[in-house]
This record gives C-alpha cells, structure tokens and sequence, in this order.
C-alpha cells in the first residue's frame, strides 16, 4: 500500500515537471483561507497542504495561510464568497460549506462557493469513558433507550449533533446533546465523566484512548478502518467494529474535507487547484497525515465532487429539516 | 522526588548553545509581536509554525514557547507605556501602570512588572514540575458548572469593589456582555446581534475594543489637555531599575496571593485574564490603604502581572496533560505538536519524556532570559515617553489602525477602534468605568456558554451548581465575596447606630 503511494508520487512528480504549463498559473500570492481556529483539524489540513506545495515546489506563488474561523467557518467562506471571481482566494473547510447556510442565516449561498476538491473523509465513532459498562454499540443503544444520556460534541446544529439526531433516530432514543466550542473540550468532559458519550473523529480522542480514560465502541462507517497500527495498547483503529454490525443501524457517516474557491472564477483556475490538490494527495506526506490522524483518502474533484455534496446535502438536510434546523 | 530527577533529565536534553539562542531568538521575536498590538502571540506563533517543520520536536517547542514567553511580556510593555493593553490578560497592568509611567516613573512600573511577572512564571513552573500528576486529574472534576463557578468568582471578586457609583459599573458591564454575545452563539449555533452585516458575524474582536477604548480614548482625551505627556520630564536612569529591584521584596505578600490565585486559575482552568482582575481586585480590596489605587500603586503593577504570568505557565499544563488547549496560543502550539508527529494527551507524559521535561526545563530557563532581556529593554521603552507627544501621538494612532487591520486582515476593524476610541472618552468623560465592560466582553460569552451547558446538563435545575462540594465551595466563595462588602457595610452601620445610641442614653 505504502510503496504504491509512494511509486504513484514519483509519477506524478515527473508529471508535474514534464506537464506543459497549464493556461492558469498562479504569478502572486495565493491565500489559503482556513474556516477554522489555528490549531483545529481544518487548520492542520490546510497548513499540512500548505508544507507540502512549499516542499515539492508544485505551485510557484508562494502560499499565506490565514485564519478565519468565527461563527463555526461562516466568517471565512462569507469572505471568500465576496471575494467573487478572485482565483487567489482558497478557502479550505468541511462539509461546513454547503451546510451552513442551510442551517443558519449566514450572509453567502453554497452558490457563491466553487467546489475544487475534496481529499480526505474524516471518520466518526461513538466513544464512552474508559471506565464505562458498555462493551457494545447494543448495549449503549439499549441504556440510550432508558433515557437520560448526554453526548457532547463541537458546535450546535453541527455534524456531532446532526450524528447524535440519527443515533436517535436509529434506536429510537432521547439522548440529549450538549454543544461545546471544540472536539477537544468534549473529549476531556467525556474523560471527566461529565458526559455520556462523544462522537469524535479519531484524531481527537486519539491521546485519552491510549491512556485508557475513554474507549471506542463503534465507527460509524460501513466497513471497519483499515489503518491496522495498534495505536493504544494492543488494539488500533482497525479492531474497532462497525456500528451497523453491532447495534447502532447507521451505514456511513463521514466529513469530508473540502477546498474552495469563490463563484465566477475561470474554468482553467478551478482546474489548476484541482491538479494541484491531487498532487498533493499523490505524496507520501499526505499518506502520513491521514495516517496519523486517522483520516480515509478521499480525492475527488470536478462533476464527481459536485454529485458527492448534492448526496452529503440531501443526506442531512433530512436530519435538518426533521429536527427542525432549517434557518430559511 | 521522581519528578525532579526527570527534571534534571530535561535540563540535560536542553542544555546547548544551539537551544539557549534559539531562546533568546524566540524571546526577541515574542517581545516584538507582544509590543505591536494586533499582531499578538497566536499569530506571531502560527507565523513562525511554518519554519519549525523541519527542527526536531524539542528545539521546535523551546522556540515558539519562549516566542510565547515574550510576547507576554511585550503585551504589558504598552499596558503601561500607552495604556494599550497588547494581550486580554495584561488589561489589569494599565489601571496603575499607566498612571505611574504618566507621572515620570516608566522605568519603575516596567521593572515592577516585568519582575513580578518573571516570579509568577517561576511559581507556576514550580508547580508544574511538582504537582503535574495531580494536577492533570484535579482538572478532569471540572465541567461547565464548575467552570461557570470559577467565572462567577472571578465577576464577583473584581466587581463587586468599585470605587464608582454600582449603577455605571451595571451599565458598563452590561454593554460589555451585549458585545460579547455578538456573532455565532455555540449552545443554539444562530447569529446573534449581526443585523445582517457580513463583517460582525465573527462577533467584536476583544483587541479591536481595548486598543479603542483604551488607545484612542486615552489619545483624545490627551489631546484636549493640551498635547503633552508628564513623562517628559522623566529621565531614564539605570539606578531607577536597581532601586525597582530592591523594592520587590516588600510586596511580598501581594506577589504570594497573586501567586496562589493565578495558579489556581490556571489550572481550573479559567486563565490567565480572569486571574490577573481577580488578583487585582484582591489586591485593592485587602490594601489598607486604597486611595492610591488606580493612581499609580505599585501593587496595583504587581498584582495582576504576577497572577497573569503564572496562570499563563500553569494553563500549559492541562494542555501537556489532557491535550486541551488553555489559551488560542497554546491551541497553535498543540497543532505544531501533532504536525511534529506527536500526540497530545495524557501518554505524551510516558511516551516522550524527554520532550515533556525538555519544554519544562526550558520553561525555566526560558523565563530567565525573558526576564533579563526585557529588563534590558526598559532604558529604551521608558525613553519613547520623552519624545514630544505631538510626534509620538500620530505614531500611536498609525500602529494602533495598522494593528486593528491586522487582527482580522478587515478594513472595517478599523472604524470600529474609531467608534470604541469615542466610547472610551465618552466614558471617561462621564466617569464611567471600562474595566467592568471590558472584563464582561472577555468571560461574558465564555460564562454564558458554561452557563447554558450546565442548564442542559441538569435539564434546568440550578441545583447543579450546589450538586458537589467542588462546585458549592466555589460558588460559595463567589457570593462571600460579591456580598462581604454590603454586609461589612451594614454591619458597620448597625454598629455606628448603636455607639450613636448608647452615647445619647
């Protein structure tokens, strides 16, 4: 696996020098606008690229990173947004992008945005404190039932509590959701025994599972993960199971990690960010990254992209407009 | 014990000609973000994140740390100088710094705090070193009612002393909340106060407001007293910084309290800002003497400084042992961290001591340098005050725009300082209070949120904020001190009456 990533990245290098220059090439800098605090997940992946790019010199201009990530992103996509036709302006984010202003009353459309690429899908499980009765999905969704649990998560009406909803939905419980400013806040309340249960992504949880403080029931993916390192103790991400398999009836749930650009920019410009993220994607830094975090690779771009967050959209806008969420 | 033999340990990871310039590069860097308000320690950090990528772990944290060390110090630098507050947490620092550099003593209110400030950095890596096992579980008891006890204390503690009429410091308060609650709420995830204007969905930048409210108010006001700054006729002498010196010691109880409440605050963890106004309003409140406050007391300087600095180095540790972030700064430093191919959390303790105890050891080291670079800097910061205000005044108000842009890269910061700038002299002018509002605007949303979690978490019982004996001691201790002074007050009135009464019969 490993040494295919890496056979395909000198490939693509070589590629990408004997490549003719493409008509659109970048002659200034270009701003990444990450839709997140410094330190988050968004902000990772875009300096992640960020390294990248400057290590294998795949794009000339040099690149500046700046953080815009008040109102859950909203303030760096509503500035990429009106920043329209300017193919200097790169906002990186999640499924944020289009949900957002499904949800609340943002001043952007999902129209105002160009999809380039997605290239990564970032992996949900159900976590319990370490200390935790459960040894199953079944049997959370079965104390779930009783009522009276709490799952914490990051942000209000977000992907944690959209998750939350279809757990309920699934098993038919009332599991209250408590929303906090990060993954990370969630993570130490689920250690502390204040909640019941998060959702997290792996990266997030990663340093109390190994100190045994919480434990991962399920992933919600429709096959296990396949990175098999034992990452705490004897287990690794791959021994998780699959919550479908186990109790908790949902298929797949995953966020993807997008890049963007603003609405009425040249077709050429779309399609350089888009050679330029696949390049990316092709390294083995990028295959390191995932690893470390825990991340599938996912890079997709162009119609296929399009169709992907038309599915993604239409998938929780049910979950929105069940619980209520739809600001317009 | 074993900590100190790993300490030891760490010391020998560090010790290099390499690290300790690597120190003084990332303390020089520090001090000059903290100086240029707007730029600040987070940005200043994910500036130089970049360039660490390729250094080994240990050299990579020792630079942005001591870039954070500086900084910190850099932030109370124009507290005093210019009563622009560089960092939320050095706020405090400009209710007696400023007023003791004005009336000719710069050099004195820097050295007290830049000292006070070194010995609350030491303390809080003291107890680092001493109590990180404990500490890190003590800090998993906290959740959303505790923390919104901790606040509470915090309000309670610094407000309830005003010197003012109860009713304006009401009302500063309650704009500063109304301000706190512009943009994004995270417990309903609707825009709150935006009015539809693109530019306040990131909700009002606590910078943008202090560099108005304090900068170009205090500008105004400046300018219709006549165009000059009393430190004019201060001479900087270098015995005025050993004098400074040989003063330290005889605050010594100030500093010991301030030591106390900004570890404490540290690591429950409320931070270093709520540390530094909770120190400050202790400070006033057990002073025999309070007239001098706000004019230039010296232990109004040390207060603050000392509990900001050692709440600052004590909030590392949550994060070094739960990989929760304490501060935006430590956010970007954890990001490095898992960028470095390391994990934040509690094995980080096992699996990499020699990087746990390395960036311990140079937490020590580090704040030494700090200390005595910056102390080498005050001849120079306390001769900008003798330049002529007519050319100083037009450089302030060039670095404070340049600053508001830079804080969020967005042209309309800049009139918003404007606006806080004729807030801040109306309020001066009518002898409303600031610090109230600005203490609202930096935990009002923070004790908000805690606030509404803890409503859903007891689905709507305020008895979760007397459901352990954590939670009621705090709360408990909240409202002795938000009521002592009425009841102290009554008490002597009661008393008053009866002497009165007793002399009649």
């Amino acid at each position: 696996m490993k040494k295919s990533v890496s056979l395909a990245c000198i490939m693509a290098a070589a590629f990408g020098v004997a490549a003719p220059a493409s008509a659109f090439e970048p002659d200034r800098p270009v701003e990444f606008v990450v839709t997140a605090g410094p330190g988050g997940g968004t902000d990772i992946f875009a300096r992640t690229i960020q390294a990248i790019i400057g290590k294998y010199e795949l794009m000339k201009a040099p690149v500046v990173v700046t953080n815009k990530g008040s109102a859950g992103g909203a303030e760096g996509f509503v500035y990429t947004a009106t920043n329209k036709g300017d193919a200097y302006k790169l906002a990186f984010g999640t499924n944020n992008a289009y949900l957002l202003p499904v949800r609340a009353k943002v001043p952007y459309k999902a129209e105002d945005l160009t999809p380039v690429a997605a290239l990564a899908s970032d992996e949900f499980i159900l976590w319990v404190n370490g200390k935790a009765s459960y040894a199953t999905a079944a049997d959370f969704a079965a104390k779930a039932k009783e009522g009276g649990l709490k799952i914490g998560g990051s942000q209000s009406k977000d992907v944690d509590q959209i998750l939350t909803s279809m757990i309920n939905e699934a098993t038919g419980a009332t599991i209250n959701y408590i929303p906090f400013k990060s993954g990370g806040e969630a993570a130490v309340q689920l250690a502390g025994e204040h909640l019941d249960a998060n959702v997290n992504n792996p990266s997030e949880n990663l340093g109390q599972w190994q100190a045994g403080m919480v434990k991962p029931l399920c992933v919600f993916k429709s096959v296990k993960l396949t990175n098999d390192a034992k990452v705490a103790g004897d287990k690794g991400w791959s021994d998780i199971p699959t919550c479908k398999e186990t109790g908790i009836a949902i298929d797949n749930y995953s966020m993807p990690r997008t890049v963007w650009l603003p609405a009425g920019v040249e077709p050429d410009a779309v399609k350089f960010y888009a050679d330029l993220m696949r390049k990316v994607s092709e390294t083995p830094e990028w295959a390191k990254y995932l690893a470390d975090t825990s991340q599938s690779p996912a890079y997709i771009a162009g119609e296929d992209f399009k169709a992907a967050i038309e599915m993604d959209g239409a998938a929780v806008g049910e979950v929105l407009k069940r619980e209520g969420w739809l600001a317009n | 014990m074993e900590n100190i033999g790993l300490l030891i340990d760490g010391f020998g990871h560090i010790l290099s000609w390499n690290h300790i310039l690597l120190m003084m590069v990332g303390v020089t860097l520090g001090i000059l973000v903290g100086v240029l308000p707007g730029l600040g320690a987070p940005n200043g950090v994910s500036l130089l994140l970049p360039l660490t990528f390729s250094m080994d772990p240990i050299s990579a944290i020792i630079l942005l740390s001591c870039m954070y060390w500086g900084a910190l110090f850099g932030g109370s630098t124009t507290s005093i100088l210019f009563n622009i507050p560089g960092e939320p947490s050095s706020v405090a620092t400009t209710f007696d710094g400023y007023p003791m550099a004005k009336a000719g003593q710069a050099s004195r209110a820097l050295t007290l705090a830049f000292v006070s400030a070194g010995i609350g950095a030491l303390a809080g890596v003291v107890m680092i070193t001493l109590l990180s096992g404990w500490v890190a579980n003590f800090a998993l008891r906290f959740s959303s009612p505790e923390y919104f006890a901790v606040y509470f204390l915090a309000f309670a503690s610094f407000i309830s002393m005003g010197a003012q009429s109860p009713f304006k410091t009401l009302v500063s308060m309650m704009i500063g909340f109304a301000l706190a609650s512009v943009g994004m709420d995270t417990i309903s995830g609707d825009l709150r106060l935006t009015f539809d204007i693109p530019t306040l969905i990131k909700g009002v930048s606590f910078l943008i407001a202090v560099m108005g409210l304090f900068g170009i108010g205090e500008l105004l006001l400046t300018t219709e007293e006549g165009l000059r700054f009393e430190g004019i006729k201060a001479r900087v002498k270098l015995a005025e910084i050993g004098r400074t010196l040989v003063e330290i010691p005889r605050y010594w109880l100030t500093i010991a309290r301030s030591t106390i409440i900004g570890i404490w605050m540290g690591i429950t963890p409320a931070g270093p800002t709520a540390a530094s106004f909770m120190s400050y309003g202790v400070a006033r409140r057990s002073a025999r003497d309070k007239s001098k406050f706000g004019k230039g007391d010296p232990r109004g300087i040390v207060a603050p400084e000392t509990a900001d600095h050692s709440a600052g180095t004590s909030a590392l540790l949550p994060m070094l042992a739960l990989g929760v972030p304490g501060s935006a700064t430590a956010a970007v430093m954890m990001g490095g961290l898992m960028i470095w191919g390391l994990t934040p959390g509690p094995m980080l303790f096992t699996d990499r001591p020699d990087f746990v105890w390395g960036l311990i050891a140079s937490m020590y080291l580090g704040n030494v340098v700090a200390v005595i670079l910056v102390l080498a800097t005050v001849p120079l910061y306390a001769s900008i005050l003798r330049v002529p205000f007519s050319i100083i005044g037009p450089i302030i108000v060039a670095v404070i725009f340049s600053g508001a842009y830079q804080v969020a890269n967005s042209v309309s910061d800049i009139f918003m300082v404007i606006g806080f700038g004729v807030l801040g002299y109306v309020f001066k002018k009518l002898d409303y209070p600031l610090a109230p509002l600005v203490l609202a605007m930096v935990l009002g949303d923070k004790a908000e949120d805690a606030f509404r979690q803890s409503m859903l978490l007891s689905s709507g019982s305020l008895n979760i904020f007397w459901s352990n004996a954590l939670v009621s001691s705090l709360m408990a201790l909240g409202l002795a001190m938000l009521l002592s002074p009425v009841v102290f007050g009554l008490i002597g009135l009661v008393r008053k009456r009866k002497r009165d009464g007793s002399a009649a019969a």
